[in-house]
């Protein structure tokens, strides 16, 4: 067993964290969280929220 | 009653800092475009070196390449990061003080590139010529940075971190790395250091540097501000959440080993060289994931695009970043290395890069910010938007058509052999051959900049609280 053995399994490790990802990401136990993560940008009332925001930035100056 | 508290469950957010970011954004990247535009034009007509040495090409070479991408590209990058992780924390930044030390902070790092480049004060190294003081400016700014967006996502309300941000913190935590490993140098005067590192290692750790400069600071940085602006500005979530995991954990692993391709049949040793343009080659499949996953997101939305010039800014710099991806690992390939390196083919490629790709996605994301920013319900203008998108587009195909045709042409020229072995050209016939290429690009990188002015004009109308915003052009979106 020398430094190149350490190589070769590196590779090996490499590759099987590769496919592990592959498979937490696309198992369908996940579906539900993602779908819920991808709609992040749109959790919040925009209109609202910007106008308080500037509003209250001018409040403040 | 009902306001206070509404109030009290929405913070309001810190868009204060956002929107100095933001302004700076453009005046920087008319500042830079402008110098980047001259040197152009002094490749072209050397009269335009002028007896004063502060003018000249090879110190304000460094001052456009770091004008465009640490002080218009980082300022987009701090202005969109800022403004998305409070959006999908929905959380306040957790201080306001720091978040302004780091914008005046930046700023100062700015001002003295733009004061010791023109000098001549320089490290020599590319993308990170500035001397020692200025680089340990950076990292206190830096650390400043990761403190403010770190601390945000950490007391974020929501139980996701949305992967805008991962993308945006892998670019803060490998940006922190690569600056303060490739900058260990030993001062010997005030403004003037030794690196640590001598020789082919030196070499190695610049373009290790250099190579995640683009793959952190130019990609990952750029495509967290695309998982954010482009779903939103489509009004429709990001076609494949999973798809964006796995590229994202397989860009940011593979990114870290393309440097060597930098350094083709050089004195790096040859294994190296051929890992560096194996990876490389790699890498064209985590960059295409992000690609298509942004292209995809408006599947079912496209007749957007005949209407939203902001829509349209986000898609084609989609469209530049899988070409320039596509390109990049082509150019890795030592056969095709051996034609492209050291011709202009390899700055039209940055370019397809920087104006295609960095600069388009942050002026899409911007167009959609500023109206946020000043309280406005749109920009003052959208038909100027419209004219910025096609000056654009037109400036960046006409700018890496005319390095293509440069860069092959020089490739092939200083190649070229007669049957005795001798040289066919000179090399100065190959810089002769080059000045129509040289004068096209100061045409397009003249568009470009043209339409940087028409976006800093319509920021300021949006900015006026007297004027209200032109009524949305029935014509255009009909037409």
């Amino acid at each position: 067993m020398d430094i190149n053995d350490l190589r070769g399994l590196s590779t090996l490790f490499l590759m099987v964290s590769f496919i592990g990802l592959c498979f937490w990401a696309y198992s369908r136990k996940r579906k539900n969280t993602f779908d819920e993560a991808a709609n992040l940008p749109f959790a919040e009332a925009d209109a609202e929220l910007n106008q308080r925001t500037v509003q209250e930035e001018i409040q403040n100056d | 009653m009902s306001e206070l508290n509404s109030a009290l469950e929405h913070p309001t957010y810190n868009y204060k800092v956002v929107r100095q970011f933001a302004v700076m954004t453009v005046v920087w990247g008319v500042i830079g475009m402008l110098v980047g535009v001259l040197i152009a034009a002094q490749l072209a007509w050397p009269e335009l070196n002028p007896g004063v040495p502060w003018l000249h090409f090879g110190r304000l070479r460094p001052l456009h390449t770091n004008a465009v991408i640490f002080a218009f590209g980082g300022c987009a990058l701090f202005a969109t990061s800022y403004y998305i992780v409070q959006r999908t924390c929905q959380v306040r930044l957790i201080s306001d003080k720091l978040a302004a030390i780091h914008f005046w902070g930046w700023q100062l790092v700015i001002v003295g590139a733009v004061i010791t480049l023109p000098m001549g004060l320089t490290s020599s190294k590319e993308y990170a010529e500035l001397e020692w003081p200025i680089d340990i400016l950076i990292t206190v700014v830096w650390v400043i940075y990761a403190i403010v967006f770190f601390g945000t996502i950490a007391k974020r309300k929501t139980s996701h971190i949305y992967v805008a941000n991962w993308f945006m913190g892998s670019f803060i935590l490998a940006v922190a790395m690569l600056h303060i490993i490739n900058s260990l140098a030993i001062p010997v005067g005030m403004f003037k250091s030794y690196s640590i590192y001598a020789g082919t290692v030196d070499a190695m750790v610049q373009w290790w540097y250099g190579h995640n400069a683009v793959g952190f600071f130019l990609t990952a940085g750029f495509l967290g501000m695309m998982y954010y602006f482009v779903p939103k500005q489509a009004g429709r979530p990001v076609y494949s959440y999973r798809l964006s995991i796995v590229h994202f954990w397989s860009l940011v692993a593979v990114y870290i080993w393309a440097g060597p391709h930098h350094l083709h049949y050089t004195a790096l040793p040859d294994w190296a060289q051929s890992l560096g343009m194996a990876m490389s080659l790699i890498l064209l499949a985590p960059s295409w994931g992000g690609m298509i996953n942004g292209m995809m997101t408006l599947s079912g939305a496209w007749d957007k695009l005949r209407t939203d010039p902001i829509l349209r800014f986000l898609v084609v710099s989609l469209s530049f970043y899988g070409m320039s991806t596509f390109e990049g690992p082509m150019m890795a390939i030592k056969t095709v290395n051996a034609l492209s390196h050291y011709t202009d083919w390899t700055i039209g490629h940055v370019h397809s890069g920087a104006l295609g790709w960095v600069a388009m996605i942050s002026i899409g994301s911007l167009y959609h910010l500023f109206p946020i920013l000043f309280g406005k319900e749109r920009m003052y203008s959208i038909s100027l938007i419209n004219a910025h998108f096609w000056m654009a587009t037109i400036g960046t195909v006409l700018y890496i058509v005319a390095l293509w045709v440069n860069g092959i042409m020089q490739g092939l020229m200083w190649r070229a052999y007669n049957q005795d072995g001798t040289l066919t050209y000179t090399f100065v016939e190959s810089v002769a051959a080059s000045y129509p290429g040289y004068v096209v690009r100061v045409i397009g990188g003249g568009i470009f900049f043209c339409g940087m002015l028409l976006m800093a004009y319509n920021v300021y109308m949006t900015s006026r609280k007297d004027v209200e915003p032109q009524p949305a052009p029935a014509a255009a979106s009909a037409a």
